[in-house]
């Protein structure tokens, strides 16, 4: 029984959280607590590759919860597939978190919190009824909320706290609604029975939206993503990791098991919406990231971008299978899937890169960083391959992902309605913009922090950072060219799960040989072969080395830069992530985020400082949150006379509360 | 025809690729230098300038990094790659199945991201001006190619580059304002993204609006020689690119006769010696714009991708 399996690796971590609380003062604690996550998770891959090869769901119920329905856990195709990215996600941040945690400077406020975190993302892909959902969705909420306060000292991080729980509660709270209206007035909280017994499409409707509230929230997608990128850059590395590139992919699957699993048929002007979200937010995630100059914070706006290219994938395939189009949906839903589980790989190890600079320098802010490609060359080369591989570059896995989705985006010729051909093709432009100027974003992340010169002495002196560490980081990176170079391994892997979502799957990829090309759909004469293309690469870069080597002066001298014949000047005088952005800042943000240059010249004669002041307005908080902000102060302060009335008055209260509740009643009916 | 034979036609048209780019920079200098009334240098100079630059030594920055020395050397795999992909004289294309267009263009985008951040890494404000610029006008530019390569797709019903070329080439094909569009919108990213002008000047060293040029400034010797290949290489590319998809007579068909190939190619080196004919009358007509005017130019390329896909939706449920 595969699904007692991760139950007990459940239990494990648990018990693991409840040791770390008492030994958390010992000197071993920090290699024991870790290393033992470590391993459970490797179980808990083992067991989620078993159920992925068995393609055979797996059921238990525990005689716990709420005492007439029980706890129902359930391990299918869909399920396994989001267990492989929790626990390589897990495994990976437990390894790296053996060196990183050991320069935690108070570790009794994150060691008791990991293994419950991991634990509690197990169990909410496990679940198999709301109550048992909705408790591990909020005990992942909490563990991950403890985590992001951890370093409480600063009024950053508290703020980022507190903007994260309520943010938290109110997705929640969403789902909550979703689940109620799912269960209908029986109560059926076993996702079974919500399976068995269909929904009219007003309530199709309004589930649908309040799921991509509510996991959308969680997820990060525009404009709920504003606690993101505050709360997983306040995390320590390993955490943010863990938040960044496993609990948003949990958030993606509680998003495809109501709306794909438990919704039953969805119409497609439905399926228009998650496409158009998903598209805005790709493009909206990486313009804010493209302005940003801490690392992790850049990192967390990438994570919203790439959860709007998952949700075009799921958009997409929802549209197809309104359509009967099976074979197109099972591709976006794979090529979903798929970017899905790439990204959970480039994600932690680009975190796990920030999280070993912050601990070199101490610093996060790219403008303070660079030449660290001296100090840490193992860490920049585990760094480079995450920045390519997130910037959808071949070979690597992120292009393999964004060429399945672009593929499906191909295939919207075939819809017969309107507004999803002219739509699709809108986003596949969204898409690809994003993925161009994410591009640019990572020459900026790698090229600011890694290249150039110092700008500081702390980035002057880092260290390397330690053998854990690096291994977590270098397998990540080995783990992204393995997934780009042979991603018919993994889309063959993912097959059950797109069958169990679209009825259909991709076409089988033939790995007999290596160099076999990736085939989208059975008919199609489009192809992809990442192997090819890095054996080609390979050749051809060693090709033009040994007759370089062979017919060229290979004489190399050391010398001054050139640059124009300008004389040796300060490393201040360097591209910054700031003057690196501008033009990107110039054509894109000024309407994005209203970007204004200001620039004060001194008088001719005055020899003080010209000054430059930008500013930046976030959309997010100016349309939404600001408003919303207000309206709740204002009807706080209007409702306040309501705390000092008389009892009668609070019992007349009551009373017209009824009448009105009754008079409801007796007209709905 | 036999894997040998098809493994062959491969290797001749990578070869092709290294042996001619520079050929195509020479005739393009000799077409603008004839219409400015100069003389101009031999349309073999380019060589002469690769072979030079290879028997000079490299100086390198003090705190050039090793990604700094091997970056040329990537740009230039990557670049020969995608450049071999493309069918020149025949669809014989061995490799054609393993990248698409949109695989060309990601190997494109690995040589640029390379290049941009060997820009960064001696740290010089040079580097970074280029660098940021090559990275802004990327991100314009390659949406605009995924719109081209989109309405492409809905004609030709693939985005194989062969496929698309035959089909274009087959007499079944009836007239589309959609591939006319795109025609335009790709010689026009094919302008932009080769940093000719009005984009850039590939022949200034020392004007502040320079994009491509900044960014290599560092590199000499070897290294320089490897750069000024690759970007020869891309140009033609280029031209094979727009003459595979949309001019794409007289290109041989799988197992043709030596004849046809014999036609093949020296129809190929007429279409290259148009292509830069036109390319240098191009250049002289036209005067080199702001860098801040230049997201407009290839905005309109996307625009022109947009409005073909649209153009295309529309006739075909019509």
């Amino acid at each position: 029984m595969i699904v007692v399996g991760v139950l007990s690796c459940v239990a494990a971590l648990t018990a693991l959280a409840c040791l770390a609380v008492s030994a958390n003062q010992k000197r071993q604690a920090n290699t024991l607590i870790y290393g033992a996550s470590a391993a459970i998770c490797g179980v808990g891959l083992a067991c989620a590759l078993a159920a992925l090869y068995s393609g055979a769901a797996s059921t238990v119920i525990l005689p716990l919860g709420l005492p007439w329905l029980g706890m129902h856990f359930r391990v299918d195709a869909l399920a396994a597939a989001f267990l492989c990215v929790v626990n390589v996600g897990g495994v990976a941040a437990s390894v790296f978190a053996l060196g990183y945690g050991r320069h935690e400077a108070a570790p009794q406020r994150v060691l008791p919190f990991f293994p419950a975190f991991l634990a509690a993302m197990n169990l909410v892909v496990i679940a198999d009824d709301a109550f048992t959902f909705l408790l591990s969705w909020e005990l992942m909420s909490l563990m991950s909320w403890a985590l992001v306060i951890s370093h409480d000292r600063t009024a950053e991080n508290m703020r980022a706290g507190l903007i994260y729980i309520v943010m938290a509660s109110f997705g929640t709270l969403a789902l909550l609604l979703a689940f109620g209206i799912l269960a209908g007035p029986d109560g059926l909280y076993a996702f079974s029975s919500m399976r068995a017994h269909g929904l009219n499409s007003n309530y199709t409707m309004i589930v649908m939206l309040l799921t991509l509230i509510g996991a959308g929230s969680k997820a990060g997608i525009f404009p709920l993503h504003t606690w993101l990128p505050l709360a997983h850059p306040a995390a320590p590395s390993h955490a943010s990791a863990l938040m960044s590139g496993v609990m948003t992919k949990v958030a993606v699957y509680a998003f495809i098991r109501i709306v794909f699993d438990l919704l039953g048929p969805i119409d497609w002007r439905l399926a228009m919406i998650v496409i158009g979200v998903g598209a805005v937010t790709a493009l909206m995630g990486v313009l804010y990231a493209l302005m940003q100059h801490d690392l992790k914070r850049l990192l967390a706006y990438h994570t919203v971008e790439n959860i709007g290219i998952i949700f075009v994938g799921l958009g997409l395939a929802l549209a197809f299978r309104a359509n009967g189009l099976a074979a197109a949906a099972a591709l976006a839903a794979t090529a979903a899937l798929f970017h899905v589980f790439n990204h959970s790989l480039f994600k932690s190890l680009l975190f796990f890169g920030a999280g070993a600079v912050q601990t070199a320098t101490g610093e996060r802010d790219m403008d303070h960083l660079g030449g660290l490609i001296h100090t840490m060359p193992r860490t920049a080369i585990a760094f480079l391959v995450g920045a390519a591989a997130i910037s959808a570059l071949p070979p690597l896995n992120g292009f393999a992902s964004e060429w399945l989705t672009f593929q499906a985006v191909f295939l919207s010729s075939t819809f017969p309605q309107w507004g999803l051909r002219l739509l699709a093709p809108a986003a596949g432009a969204l898409l690809a913009l994003s993925a161009a100027l994410a591009a640019a974003c990572f020459v900026k992340a790698f090229g600011i922090s890694f290249l150039g010169r110092a700008r500081s002495n702390a980035a002057q002196n880092a260290k390397e950072t330690d053998k854990a560490s690096l291994t977590a980081m270098l397998g990540l990176a080995a783990a992204c060219g393995f997934a780009g170079i042979f991603p018919g391994l993994f889309t063959n892997l993912l097959a059950p799960a797109t069958q169990f979502l679209t009825t259909s799957r991709m076409p089988v990829q033939a790995m007999a040989a290596p160099w076999t090309p990736l085939l989208p759909v059975a008919a199609s004469h489009n192809s992809y072969s990442g192997f090819v293309i890095a054996t080609c690469l390979v050749i051809a870069t060693a090709l033009t080395a040994s007759v370089v080597r062979a017919f060229a002066n290979n004489a190399t001298r050391r010398s001054a830069a050139w640059d124009c014949g300008y004389p040796e000047a300060s490393p201040t005088t360097q591209y910054t992530a700031g003057s690196f952005a501008q033009p990107i800042r110039r054509v894109f943000a000024t309407i994005a985020f209203r970007a204004r240059e200001q620039v004060t010249m001194p008088a001719p004669t005055d020899t003080g400082a010209a000054q430059f002041l930008l500013t930046l307005r976030d959309p997010a908080w100016d349309f939404l949150y600001t408003p919303i902000g207000r309206s709740v102060d204002f009807l706080a302060d209007h409702f306040n006379r309501f705390q000092f009335l008389t009892i009668r008055r609070y019992l007349g209260l009551v009373f017209l509360t009824l009448v009105f509740l009754l008079t409801v009643l007796v007209l709905w009916a | 025809m036999g894997i040998t034979g098809t493994l062959a036609l491969q290797a001749v048209q990578a070869i092709l690729a290294v042996a001619l780019a520079p050929l195509l920079t020479g005739l393009v200098r000799k077409m603008k230098a004839r219409l400015l009334c100069r003389l101009g240098a031999s349309i073999f100079q380019p060589y002469r300038d690769i072979f030079r630059l290879l028997r000079k030594e490299v100086v390198l920055a003090p705190n050039a990094s090793w990604l700094f020395s091997g970056v040329p050397y990537f740009v230039c795999a990557a670049t020969w790659v995608a450049a071999m992909l493309v069918p020149t004289f025949t669809f014989d294309v061995r490799l054609a199945p393993a990248a698409d267009l949109i695989a060309i263009v990601g190997l494109l985008a690995s040589a640029r991201f390379a290049l941009a951040l060997a820009g960064l890494d001696v740290g010089t404000s040079f580097g970074g001006i280029g660098a940021s610029r090559e990275m802004m006008i990327a991100s314009v530019a390659e949406p605009a190619m995924l719109m081209l390569i989109f309405s492409l797709a809905l004609v030709a019903g693939t985005t194989r580059l062969p496929d698309i070329a035959a089909f274009v080439q087959s007499p079944a094909l009836g007239l589309h304002i959609s591939l006319m569009l795109a025609f335009v919108g790709l010689v026009m990213i094919a302008v932009a993204e080769n940093g000719r002008i009005p984009i850039d000047n590939p022949a200034t060293h020392l004007e502040l609006t320079m994009v491509h040029e900044a960014m290599v400034l560092e590199y000499s010797g070897r290294h320089l020689a490897l750069i000024e290949l690759a970007s020869s290489m891309k140009l033609l590319l280029y031209v094979s690119l727009v003459s595979a998809v949309f001019l794409p007579w007289g290109i041989a068909s799988d197992g043709a006769s030596a004849a046809q190939y014999g036609v093949g190619t020296l129809l190929y080196l007429a279409k290259l010696f148009v292509a830069a004919n036109l390319l240098g009358f191009f250049e002289v007509t036209v005067a080199k714009m702001r860098v801040f005017r230049v997201p407009q130019f290839i905005g309109a390329a996307l625009m022109l991708g947009l409005l073909a896909a649209l153009l295309r939706i529309v006739s075909e449920s019509l």
